[in-house]
């Protein structure tokens, strides 16, 4: 962990309310694919926990939604805008675990923190398959940038407007894979848990107080014991995950 | 240094600086971003008889200028924090921590108690009578003056630290339950802990915390926790620990002005990790521009005149 001011060099709009910021700045502190910064925003109290979609030395980028108040106003920064970040947050995905076919599965935003982790297994010499799922064409992003990694990319969509109709698990289905690693909604954790074939790696979100440990406002209960997802996650390893029986409202 | 210190039931505090409880954990992570031993000391997560996991998720929400918790006193219980923490919060940590106690009988306010008087690195006794997230406990000790008492005699029957009582704001008359402490042997009082509060989504159109209400804490509370301080140091002798959205060094003298003998800065330390170090490190030029010259000369000094 390391407080960083990162700067605003570009803050794109690239699908419907999803932005793709690049920030320049200290990424040192960033050392696994999954990992998360904190954003301080002006005139927000808490601050706003984003993943890392990619980062090498000296830049980093995010691509996140706007949901709330907070990434309304991310989306309004300009080049040349100072963000205080804490950098370096979470654990991040073990690509150690992949095995030469990994598999990565993104929902909607979910989809940022496994491009880096696809760069890291490509780089590692393994042919991950990428399977991003949305809800509608208009929310689909990144299919280019996982194929010129080198990555088979499969996308579908809920409402079937572009790729193939239907969820990421129809996809999983007809795949061989030999680990898998995944970020998105929960329900769509849900749904491929009842599915999935070897191990894997789930990256999980939740309303942080601090991001860093300190508050245990976004505490879990796992099999291995309490953790929290903004320090011993977001990444949680498949064998010891709890699934509970209702879905959070 | 001397221009800071100022002495805390017996024991000198190199600067008033007390990170709250459940806002530094045990100071592990902060230790990683700044030497933690330039504070007063700090006041580590609330300590139960049990382990507990404390509520559902999600139990944090943002507000204007603050935030809600309603975290439950989640800790891994008193005879680990005993085994397992203290020994590594030494490792970051030289000077005397502040134990923070919650329970939910007199019994287990004893209790734990007694298991922490016990150990060394402890320099004083917290007991938090006024946590707002628990059922059957906590806050209810602390919203009435015979019970607060209770819990302060039965403390101070087994323990030879100061022992400290933390008080509610969500109470009609925090002076009278400030007095009972005090009557009852109590070594200093700290306040203010949380305002029970809460945040409605509208999108779901249901609170945002799971637990629906939590405690509000963060800059917005600082004129709250200033009039109490305030008025509580009007009525009692003892020391007062004075705390609730204090920021800047600024906000640490205005809360010794009204009383403090020192300040605990909380929710503050969840935004900026580094909160504690910048007062620390601001307060002396602050201070010579109010024309302080010994923060302990300050003390109360709302009240003169």
């Amino acid at each position: 962990m390391k407080e960083v001011i990162y700067k605003v060099v570009s803050n794109q709009k690239i699908a419907r309310d999803v932005y793709k910021m690049i920030l320049s700045g200290d990424t040192s502190a960033i050392t696994a694919p999954g990992q998360f910064v904190n954003l301080k925003l002006d005139g927000f109290y808490l601050r706003r926990p984003i993943s890392v979609c990619d980062c090498e030395p000296g830049h980093l980028t995010l691509i996140y939604k706007v949901v709330g108040g907070g990434t309304e106003l991310m989306s309004t920064l300009l080049p040349g805008t100072e963000i205080n970040a804490l950098s370096g947050l979470g654990n991040g995905y073990n690509t150690d675990k992949s095995g030469d076919r990994p598999l990565l599965v993104g929902g909607g935003v979910g989809v940022p923190p496994l491009y880096k982790l696809c760069r890291e297994l490509v780089a590692k010499g393994v042919k991950p398959s990428v399977v991003m799922g949305f809800n509608s064409k208009d929310d689909v992003f990144y299919e280019q940038e996982f194929k010129a990694l080198g990555a088979d990319v499969y996308v579908a969509t809920a409402d079937g407007s572009y790729g193939e109709k239907g969820f990421v698990t129809d996809i999983i289905k007809r795949l061989h894979y030999t680990f898998f690693y995944t970020c998105g909604p929960e329900p769509m954790f849900r749904a491929m848990s009842g599915v999935m074939k070897t191990p894997g790696q789930y990256s999980f979100e939740e309303r942080m107080g601090c991001g860093f440990g300190a508050c245990m406002g976004c505490s879990c209960k796992t099999l291995t014991g309490n953790k929290r997802i903004c320090r011993e996650g977001p990444v949680m390893n498949s064998e010891e995950i709890i699934w509970e029986k209702e879905v959070k409202g | 240094m001397r221009r800071l210190s100022v002495n805390l039931c017996g024991t000198s505090l190199d600067n008033p600086i007390i990170p709250a409880s459940g806002t530094f954990g045990y100071g592990y992570e902060f230790a990683e971003l700044y030497d933690i031993n330039i504070l007063g000391t700090f006041s580590f997560k609330g300590t139960t008889r049990e382990p507990r996991f404390g509520n559902p998720t999600p139990r944090i929400a943002e507000c204007t200028a603050g935030m809600i918790n309603a975290v439950g006193l989640q800790n891994p219980g008193v005879e680990k924090v005993i085994s397992e923490e203290l020994p590594k919060m030494k490792r970051v940590f030289n000077k005397k921590v502040m134990a923070n106690v919650s329970g939910f009988s007199v019994e287990d306010y004893a209790y734990t108690c007694e298991r922490l008087d016990h150990c060394d690195e402890v320099g004083w006794l917290e007991v938090n009578v006024s946590c707002p997230n628990v059922h059957g406990g906590g806050m209810s000790f602390g919203t009435e003056p015979k019970a607060a008492a209770e819990v302060t005699k039965a403390v101070k029957a087994v323990t030879k630290k100061p022992v400290i009582i933390k008080l509610s704001p969500n109470v009609t008359d925090i002076v009278s339950i400030a007095k009972a402490c005090e009557d009852a042997g109590a070594d200093g009082i700290s306040l203010i802990n949380t305002l029970l509060g809460m945040r409605i989504d509208l999108r779901t159109k249901k609170p945002v915390i799971a637990n629906k209400m939590g405690g509000f804490s963060g800059a917005a509370i600082l004129p709250v926790a200033l009039r109490m301080v305030y008025q509580v140091y009007e009525a009692v002798k003892i020391p007062i620990v004075g705390m609730g959205g204090v920021s800047c060094a600024k906000d640490v003298i205005e809360m010794m002005l009204a009383g403090a003998t020192a300040v605990e800065v909380g929710a503050q330390n969840l935004v900026e990790p580094l909160a504690c170090k910048y007062i620390i490190e601001e307060l002396p030029a602050v201070m010579d521009k109010y024309g302080i010259k010994n923060l302990t000369d300050i003390i109360g000094g709302a009240h003169n005149g």
